[in-house]
């Protein structure tokens, strides 16, 4: 089973590339703290289609696990999974754990 | 289409089988599926069993060949069922079933198919309706409704993925001899046919025909439509 840790350094990993092609960049030195959607955040909904879809990927290729990250609350402002990079990554855990309802 | 990779899915028979073996002389990679073994033998088409209703089943599948080819250039969401009953006569789990692998499976593909699209700005999804929807072909209520969600999920996913260069249009045959139509009394393929402008059934070239042109490159501005055959 991967760690929260390897979760989170994945997720920085695609913000790292991302950043490349973004106008407003993704604070990744702030680590799990870093904003990514919402009030603070610097994805649009499609930049947010965009960065989910790649850690995805990056957790498929880096860690081998397949997890769907798709969610209802996807675009909420409050309870979003992808309101930063550790609470995407505690989604991610708990995808892979299966908690998630 | 030399380097292109082309997903069709239900390629083991009927029109998908003819539309992987089409794309395969156009000289692209193939990837088909279907829930069963396919015959089909060519360098370059490999056949994976897929219940395309399964939706673990369709993102492993599609992770498989983002690792392999990197890429997918076109989706053709060929995989159907049909069911003739009279909705007072349909049972829940008829209906159901007939929903999973129509709509469920043709959106589990796209979604996943769109993934590996999304990252090159370039795809193109075909999706398969048929000219019951607009002839609203009574006896076929499971199948029909079906078709339709299928033309309204193409109608949406046009416009949700057009900004990532992704294309989604959907055709819509006229019957065609195929397993699909067997089961069918020829007295109502005959009154189906004789509603359309052009009465006869249809052929795997005609579908070929409106199939290369949504797939091609020069097609970009073409989104969200549904193609009908023989004139409905």
């Amino acid at each position: 089973m991967s760690s929260k840790e390897q979760v989170v350094q994945s997720i920085l990993e695609v913000a790292r590339e991302m950043n490349e092609s973004l106008a407003r960049r993704i604070e990744i030195e702030r680590g799990e703290d870093a904003p990514l959607f919402g009030k603070e955040g610097v994805l649009d909904s499609l930049g947010l289609v965009s960065f989910i879809v790649a850690v995805e990927q990056t957790l498929d290729e880096s860690l081998g696990v397949t997890v769907m990250l798709a969610d209802v609350r996807a675009v909420s402002q409050r309870a979003s999974p992808f309101r930063t990079v550790g609470a995407l990554a505690d989604y991610v855990v708990a995808q892979m754990t299966g908690q998630h309802e | 289409m030399s380097d292109s990779v082309t997903v069709v899915t239900g390629s083991r028979k009927g029109i998908g089988r003819f539309l992987a073996e089409h794309a395969l002389a156009a000289g692209g990679i193939v990837v088909g599926c279907s829930r069963d073994e396919s015959d089909l033998r060519h360098d370059h088409y490999e056949h994976c069993r897929v219940d395309i209703s399964d939706e673990s089943a369709v993102i492993q599948f599609f992770s498989n060949v983002r690792k392999k080819h990197g890429r997918v250039d076109h989706l053709i969401n060929c995989a159907g069922v049909a069911s003739m009953n009279h909705s007072l006569l349909t049972p829940g789990k008829s209906f159901r079933a007939i929903y999973e692998t129509n709509v469920f499976g043709t959106f589990y593909c796209s979604r996943e198919a769109a993934k590996l699209m999304q990252k090159r700005h370039y795809g193109r999804i075909v999706n398969f309706s048929t000219v019951a929807v607009p002839l609203k072909l009574d006896g076929e209520a499971a199948y029909v409704s079906s078709k339709a969600a299928v033309v309204a999920l193409t109608e949406v996913m046009a416009r949700e993925l057009a900004p990532f260069g992704i294309t989604v249009n959907a055709l819509g045959p006229t019957p065609i001899d195929t397993d699909l139509i067997r089961g069918v009394p020829k007295d109502r393929i005959d009154t189906l046919v004789g509603r359309q402008a052009i009465p006869r059934l249809g052929t795997f070239d005609d579908v070929a025909n409106v199939i290369d042109f949504f797939l091609s490159c020069d097609s970009g501005f073409i989104t969200g439509q549904t193609a009908y055959l023989g004139g409905v």
